[in-house]
């Protein structure tokens, strides 16, 4: 990880530098006009625990951030790659996630007569999405559509950090910068005018375990969680990384010093 | 050649029948390897190795993907949540191909810098660019299949291009994608390519070693086997050499694959395709980055496409550009620097195809592709006619320059 950190460095330096000659020429275009914010506002983790070789997700936090995600954001946002019983992997007993699963209504099979009722969710149900197709969604939020937060910090080029950026991005616009009726301004998301409003406010949820909930560790949390749902198989891959790498050097080490011990004569 | 006597009645009644036992040993104990190889050498068996990895890895995934634009994006992401170590399978597949083509970039540059190209291994080499070719056809349409934002406008882009083309194009275009636009047939039909054609270069492959093993392979000078001292028998001295190789190549792909396995990704490829949506920037895997840069760099489109064919067609010419005898740039002070300046023109043209075409990018792609082109096909064609070469070693193992070797004229 540190190595590709300071190879991205460099490429970005590289990329500094070819790129310097252009700034000023950019600067007028990319930078989105009166609607640029003059200074970003500084909210972000500079570090999340699951970054790094030996990273891994807070799981206290992480199921605190399922609750952020199931009181507040499922209200407009599905996560459909996200089944009940993968909280199991953050330490959740199994009475536990059946007693949250069964909190939601899925559609049943197709009973003797035809007909398709709802059922509670089980452990094994995906979670279900606020609304039945995406133009339903959008029509629900002016227009805008909520996308789903399966991936949400895998697939945006800020990854880890693109919650934490939307949600702590929300700022008054600077002056002649005009944010149509029904948008908001928010630094962090292209084109500024933003369809969601702040979703988060102190004590939108109530911690089980009693962590104040404010809308710093709420964000945290979310980002936790969401990272966790993005890459489940974080955890499992980075202790196989570490062992299989250690490993790897030593053989390397070893087929080095047979190689050096067959080629000895050779001049 | 001589038969080798084999002991083992099992052995012994194979190899009457089918000669594979004295052909493996020809291989390992006698056919002769210049002793000098340096660590570029280990690329070409990398490659093979990575080849292997590739099918194995990619037969894997065929067994739990769907090949629907319905189902695509979320049978890969069934892949990485549910199927048992798929996240690996899936994130070796995906590394590997990108690793692949560091490779054979690699073994590439290294036929550049020492020649290899020249006779007699000009069909060696013509048959290593068509493995080439296939093997960006087989990227290509393998990173379609996920189905992903870059996978959908990459292939809407890519395959446009032919629409350039007079008369035909359109025509073309259509019979690609099987319909009117990039949709379920084309994800079929690419699906089955993508199965295909790596055993196609599994083939050409097999040409390619049939054709390196008739005279041998070239060495860091660059002059040819003049004594039994020159060589050493593949095995067991290349056998351990590029076993070595594929240990320091096995810890960086691991520590790649666990670490950070969409480093050289695109995070749009993780938002599902959708027809409606065009990503800002459409941008290619890195490996196709300077194919990019000298596609846009010509304003007409048609141009452009011939010009990202040729930048790969001239290397299929290029044996009979270089006119120098003299293989190695270890010999050759002016052909020295023009290789290290092609190199470092390919890393600008790579820049320039990840940025938007606009400004200075634009006129640093043309530039690029300009010195690209003028490489290849002026400077080397007079390079070989004015450069004065360093007198030549007198063979392998007795590395005193002799006055005798031949000269370019
Ligand atoms: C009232 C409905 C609503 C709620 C509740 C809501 N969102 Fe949103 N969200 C939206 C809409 C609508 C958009 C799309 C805005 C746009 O595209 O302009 C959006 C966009 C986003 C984006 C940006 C997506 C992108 O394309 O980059 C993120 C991140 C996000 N929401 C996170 C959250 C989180 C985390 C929560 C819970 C704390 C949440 N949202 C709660 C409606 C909602
Ligand atoms: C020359 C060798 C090969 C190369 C360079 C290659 C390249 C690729 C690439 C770049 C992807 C997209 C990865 C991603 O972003 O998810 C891919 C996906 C895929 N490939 Fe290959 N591939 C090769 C061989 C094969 C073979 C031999 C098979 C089948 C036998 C195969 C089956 C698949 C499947 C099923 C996928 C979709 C799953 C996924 O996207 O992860 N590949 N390939």
């Amino acid at each position: 990880m540190r190595i590709t950190k300071s190879l991205s460095r460099a490429m970005a330096a590289a990329g500094f530098l070819l790129a310097s000659g252009t700034a000023a020429m950019a600067a007028g275009d990319a930078g989105g006009g009166v609607c640029a914010p003059k200074s970003m506002p500084a909210h972000t983790e500079p570090h999340w625990s699951f970054q790094g070789v030996f990273g891994h997700y807070d799981h206290d936090a992480a199921l605190r951030g399922f609750e952020v995600y199931r009181n507040v954001c499922a209200a407009c946002h599905s996560l459909k790659l996200f089944a009940f019983r993968n909280l199991a992997e953050l330490g959740a007993t199994e009475d536990e996630i059946k007693g949250v699963a069964a909190l939601y209504e899925v559609p049943d099979q197709p009973d003797d007569e035809g007909e398709v009722k709802p059922r509670p969710a089980r452990p094994a149900d995906r979670f279900p999405s606020p609304f039945p197709n995406e133009k339903a969604a959008a029509a629900a939020n002016g227009g805008a559509l909520p996308p789903d937060l399966s991936l949400i910090l895998k697939s945006r080029a800020a990854l880890e950090n693109h919650v934490s950026n939307i949600l702590g991005g929300y700022m008054a616009p600077p002056a002649g910068c005009d944010i149509p009726e029904g948008k908001f301004y928010n630094a962090y998301f292209p084109g500024y005018a933003f369809g969601m409003a702040p979703p988060l406010t102190e004590g939108a949820v109530e911690y089980n375990d009693g962590t104040p909930a404010t809308v710093a560790q709420m964000t945290k949390d979310l980002t936790q969680f969401l990272a966790f749902v993005a890459e489940p198989t974080l955890e499992e891959r980075k202790q196989m990384g570490v062992k299989v790498v250690f490993f790897l050097i030593i053989l390397t080490v070893l087929l080095f010093l047979v190689k050096r011990q067959v080629w000895r004569k050779v001049h | 050649m001589s038969t080798p006597e084999f002991n083992n009645p099992i052995v012994k009644w194979i190899e009457y029948r089918l000669p594979i036992f004295s052909m493996m040993h020809h291989e390992m104990h006698e056919y002769p390897t210049p002793k000098n190889l340096n660590y570029f050498w280990n690329f070409g068996s990398l490659a093979g190795f990575v080849l292997v990895i590739m099918i194995v890895s990619g037969i894997v995934l065929s067994m739990n993907y769907t090949a629907h634009v319905d189902y695509a994006f979320a049978s890969v992401e069934r892949i990485m949540r549910d199927v048992n170590f798929g996240w690996l399978v899936r994130y070796i597949h995906m590394n590997g191909a990108s690793f692949f083509f560091i490779i054979v970039y690699i073994h590439i540059f290294r036929g550049l810098y020492y020649g290899s190209y020249k006779a007699p291994r000009e069909l060696l080499w013509i048959l290593g660019v068509i493995i080439l070719l296939l093997m960006m056809a087989t990227a290509f349409m393998g990173y379609v299949l996920p189905w992903g934002q870059m996978s959908f406008w990459g292939a809407t882009v890519i395959t446009n291009l032919f629409s350039a083309l007079p008369l035909v194009g359109e025509h073309i275009v259509t019979w690609l994608w099987g319909g009117f636009t990039v949709d379920n047939p084309t994800l079929n039909r690419f699906f089955s390519l993508h199965y295909l054609l790596p055993f196609v270069i599994a083939g050409v492959v097999i040409l390619h070693l049939a054709a390196l093993h008739q005279h041998g392979s070239n060495n860091p000078l660059g002059i040819d086997i003049k004594q039994k001292g020159d060589t050493l028998p593949f095995h067991p001295y290349y056998t351990i050499k590029d076993l070595f190789g594929i240990g320091v190549f096995l810890t960086i792909f691991v520590a790649v694959i666990c670490f950070a396995p969409n480093y050289m990704g695109h995070p749009d490829n993780y938002i599902p395709a959708n027809p409606l949506v065009t990503p800002t920037h459409i941008v290619p895997e890195w490996y196709f980055l300077p194919f990019y840069a000298i596609l846009r760099a010509i304003p007409d489109k048609l141009g452009g496409v011939l010009a990202m064919f040729a930048a790969i067609a001239v290397l299929f010419v290029l044996p009979w550009l270089d006119r120098s005898p003299i293989r190695s740039a270890k010999f050759r002070p002016i052909y020295f620097v023009l290789f290290w300046v092609l190199v470092a023109d390919c890393i600008l043209l790579g820049f320039c195809g990840a940025k938007p075409p606009e400004g200075i990018w634009v006129i640093l792609s043309q530039l690029g592709t300009a010195y690209y082109f003028a490489h290849f096909l002026v400077l080397l064609p007079l390079l070989s006619l004015y450069e004065r070469p360093i007198n030549l070693p007198l063979s392998i193992s007795s590395p005193k320059a002799s006055a005798s070797e031949p000269q370019a004229v």
